[in-house]
């Protein structure tokens, strides 16, 4: 006699209600389903299945960030702060050179290496210190260094692209970092991301220096000074001293506004930002000073007299948008390195829509087609798998909105699929039990012995379908992923829903009814 | 009370598959070399995942002159943009490669071809609408290129595990030839009609030999069974039987995936149509290579049946002497 332990039935059916429960609010429009989550009490679910920007519509933008510039820019500083150590040292050297990942001495003297050595430990404990020959140094940033430096970098980008997406008023992005020197930047709804790539372009690193004009004159940088190309004129270049007086994180605010009727940007100093151009624009009154932005200058123009309130402004040759573009830049911030995109995707809203209906009838027509099918063929057999196949379903959504998965059009396609593969465990069984029928097994034995024999054979399939499918999610990428995500999920739905909620309904319809004979 | 199963498949089929095997294997023989002449000679047509490029999905406002637009668009000098539509007159794919000058390069063809349609359709009364854009870059695409491999091949790599450490080594061998067998046919078709070769072509591939070895799977355990319980049964017996009793699962599991394509073929959009198709016909080469590549390398390997009293399960070394 078969039956089903009793507390396996109120299992299953619990898993069912449950399913419908957690599916539920992916029935309500957006509107009715944030209202619902507003006012509905905790233990209720609310949690919709969140559809991949393919479906909803938006922008994907991967950044490279220029780490290895960085990293250069980094060494720079470093050679700049180590020339300096030797010298407060009073140890002379006959040769600087900048190498890849570091630096070296040649010691005009060799009995200062020690001292030489302790100098620039000094300076910066991090580096690696060698003597490949005697009366040479060599420096080197250690491994952790440069790996701690490389994450400090990221983090910084991806705070400051965060600041920038924020100001441009977007709604939820997601900014993430992606393996070792990228960062992912997802905007749903966005679907014109010119703008927004335009400002993550831009590295917006701002600084003020004085103007060199020895050298601008003869168009010659003297030492500690470079030459730099104005913006009003990229032909014309001025020498600018090195030192950077007052840097963009020295500003505190910045705002578009008019001067003299012209675009301008407004800003606010920092306490220690305001004292240093106090006392340097004290001291080079009648000077020109350069205000430089990423390399190239806005404007130069003279000192006039002492600024000590700490605010000022940048006005320059900028329309309205350019004035305004600025100020949302110098306020979120510079980026430490440059970031170039080297990967976008983006999908127009009617796309989106789209391909949601396109799925939507997608699936609803695979269903029908295979329950016609499924119920001409095997009939009342037929119509519990069908009901099992809809459960499957459900439930398949159920889980999804639960664990938050990203749903995208490769993933409706896994799921279209997963109809017709999710019939393959009822198949296998019902061919049995016809098997089993005609080798003279009464009916409830021929049942039992099905579902028993059929067993490992639906177990080895849907395993082999699960570990595909997993290293497909943890491997994989975009597409493959949003169709791993379905499948793995299916597969697990498809075993429950074959195996306990068809055979319930089976055995009880058995028992209920006690039909004499099934024709195989 | 009856109940009533509709006879779709006579149950007590004969079919002589092993008789017939050499028409199987002449089948198979134009499968793998006709894929992999076409393979040779034609290539893959890899989509911009993989080579980089950048590709645009438009719907214009009224029906476009594709030769005046190609002409404008030739005039850009951002090298070849072929024009495709998608279903409709006025749905336009364009496609077009990696631009000198890394990401700026590519940037400054994007805009330069949206104020080209922008002024094209400027007095149609509506906008262009610009549905989807994708881009990728060189380096990008080279990475996915390597990881949707790697993925690819260590899901390959572990189906093919598991079979071996749940059955034997002969059945291991047989469902590995079965799966290359699979993977390469696919893979001629993709290049026979030069459908684009991207990143959810992978999942296609996948699709497929999944549902091979789901296949194979089923006539093995059938295979094991039936070793088990006739004792005396010939091996091309054993395989014949196997395959015809498992043959009525085959038609209804391969009847509801097929109907289940079809709604997506119907009803999916005219994006995933050839998608769609490449996956049909993925599915009766793997229905193929299940019947005759994997169970006939059964009789070729020399399964042993399970010796006398040893259950014959998961024992490599014992069956395998």
């Amino acid at each position: 006699m078969i039956r089903i332990a009793t507390w396996k039935i109120v299992l299953i059916l619990l898993a069912c209600v449950l399913a419908f429960a957690w599916a539920a609010p992916n029935i309500l429009s957006k509107e009715q389903a944030a209202a619902w989550e507003a006012k509905a009490p905790s233990f209720l679910p609310t949690k919709r299945v969140s559809l991949g920007l393919d479906l909803q519509g938006g922008s994907h933008l991967m950044l490279q960030v220029a780490i290895d510039e960085a990293l250069k820019d980094q060494l720079v500083n470093e050679v700049q702060a180590a020339r300096n150590a030797l010298r407060s040292g009073k140890i002379e050297y006959t040769a600087f050179r900048s190498q890849k990942d570091g630096f070296s001495i040649t010691l005009k003297n060799a009995d200062q290496m020690g001292a030489a050595k302790s100098a620039i430990r000094k300076m910066d404990p991090d580096l690696d210190i060698d003597e490949p020959t005697p009366g040479t140094l060599e420096a080197r940033f250690t491994e952790a260094k440069v790996k701690a430096f490389t994450s400090h970098v990221i983090e910084q980008s991806i705070e400051i692209v965060r600041r920038r997406v924020d100001e441009t008023g977007t709604r939820e992005p997601v900014i993430a970092r992606q393996g070792q020197d990228r960062i992912v930047v997802q905007v749903p709804g966005l679907s014109d991301p010119e703008y927004l790539k335009e400002l993550l372009g831009r590295t917006a690193r701002l600084s003020f220096q004085l103007v060199d004009t020895d050298g601008s004159m003869t168009g010659r940088a003297g030492i500690g000074s470079t030459l730099l190309p104005m913006q009003e004129s990229p032909g014309q270049k001025l020498a600018v001293k090195k030192e950077e007086l007052i840097t963009g994180a020295m500003l505190t605010d910045a705002q578009p506004n008019f001067q003299d009727g012209m675009p301008a940007v407004s800003f606010r100093l920092n306490a220690l930002g305001a004292k240093r151009f106090c006392d340097v624009s004290k001291a080079n009154v009648g000077k020109p000073f350069a205000i430089v932005l990423d390399q190239t200058i806005i404007s130069a123009p003279n000192i006039r007299e002492a600024i000590c309130g700490g605010s000022g402004q940048i006005s320059g040759s900028f329309t309205v948008q350019e004035a305004t573009d600025l100020a949302l830049l110098l306020r979120a911030g510079a980026l430490p390195a440059k970031l170039t995109i080297v990967e976008e995707r983006t999908v127009g809203p009617t796309l989106g829509s789209d391909s949601v209906e396109a799925g939507k009838k997608a699936c609803i027509f695979a269903l029908l087609f295979v329950i016609v099918f499924a119920c001409t063929v095997y009939g009342l057999f037929g119509v519990f798998a069908s009901i099992a196949l809809v459960v499957n379903m459900v439930m398949l959504m159920a889980v999804m909105s639960v664990l938050q998965a990203t749903l995208t059009l490769p993933g409706i396609a896994g799921m279209v699929l997963a109809i017709g593969l999710a019939v393959d465990g009822n198949v296998l069984v019902f061919e049995r039990i016809k098997e089993e029928l005609r080798a003279g097994r009464s009916i409830l034995s021929a049942v039992d012995t099905g579902y028993e024999r059929a067993k490992t054979t639906i177990i080895d399939s849907n395993l082999t379908a699960l570990i595909s499918a997993l290293i497909l999610f943890s491997f994989g990428t975009g597409p493959i992923k949003g169709f791993a995500v379905t499948t793995s999920i299916g597969v697990g739905t498809a075993y429950f829903a074959s195996m306990m909620l068809t055979r319930l309904m089976v055995v009880t319809y058995l028992r209920m009814a006690k039909p004499k004979q099934i024709a195989a | 009370m009856i109940i009533r199963f509709l006879p779709l498949v006579p149950h007590d089929t004969k079919i002589d598959f092993f008789g017939h095997r050499f028409y199987a294997m002449i089948a198979s023989i134009i499968i793998i070399g006709g894929s992999i002449l076409c393979l040779s000679i034609k290539g893959l047509n890899f989509g911009i995942d993989f080579t980089g490029g950048t590709v645009m999905e438009i719907a214009t406002p009224v029906d476009p002159d594709l030769a005046a637009l190609r002409k404008s668009l030739e005039e850009l000098h951002i090298g070849e943009v072929p024009i495709q539509e998608l279903g409709s007159k006025r749905s336009l794919m364009l496609r077009f490669p990696e631009q000198d000058g890394g990401p700026e390069g590519q940037a400054a063809a994007i805009t330069k071809i949206r104020a080209t349609l922008d002024s094209t359709f400027a007095g149609a009364g509506a906008p262009v609408d610009y549905r989807r854009t994708e881009f990728v870059g060189p380096q990008v695409g080279a990475e996915l290129k390597k990881d949707g491999l790697i993925a690819v091949i260590l899901a390959l790599c572990c189906i093919q595990a598991y079979i071996w450490l749940r059955f034997n080594w002969q059945y291991g061998i047989g469902a590995m030839l079965a799966l290359i067998h699979d993977v390469v046919g696919i893979l001629g078709l993709f290049s026979l009609t030069q459908m684009p070769f991207d990143l959810s072509t992978l999942s296609a591939i996948l699709l497929v030999a999944g549902y091979s070895i789901n296949e194979t799977v089923i006539i093995f355990d059938r295979v094991r069974e039936t070793l088990r319980k006739y004792r005396k049964m010939p091996m091309q017996d054993v395989i014949n039987y196997s395959i015809n009793s498992t043959l009525a699962r085959t038609i209804m599991t391969s009847g509801s995936t097929i109907l289940a394509l079809l709604a997506l073929w119907l009803f999916g959009g005219m994006v995933i149509r050839s998608f769609v198709s490449a996956l049909f016909l993925g599915i009766l080469i793997g229905t193929h290579s299940s019947y005759f590549v994997s169970g006939l390398s059964l009789y070729y390997l020399k399964l042993r049946r399970p010796a006398e009293g040893a259950s014959g399960e998961g024992n490599p070394a014992e069956n395998a002497a």
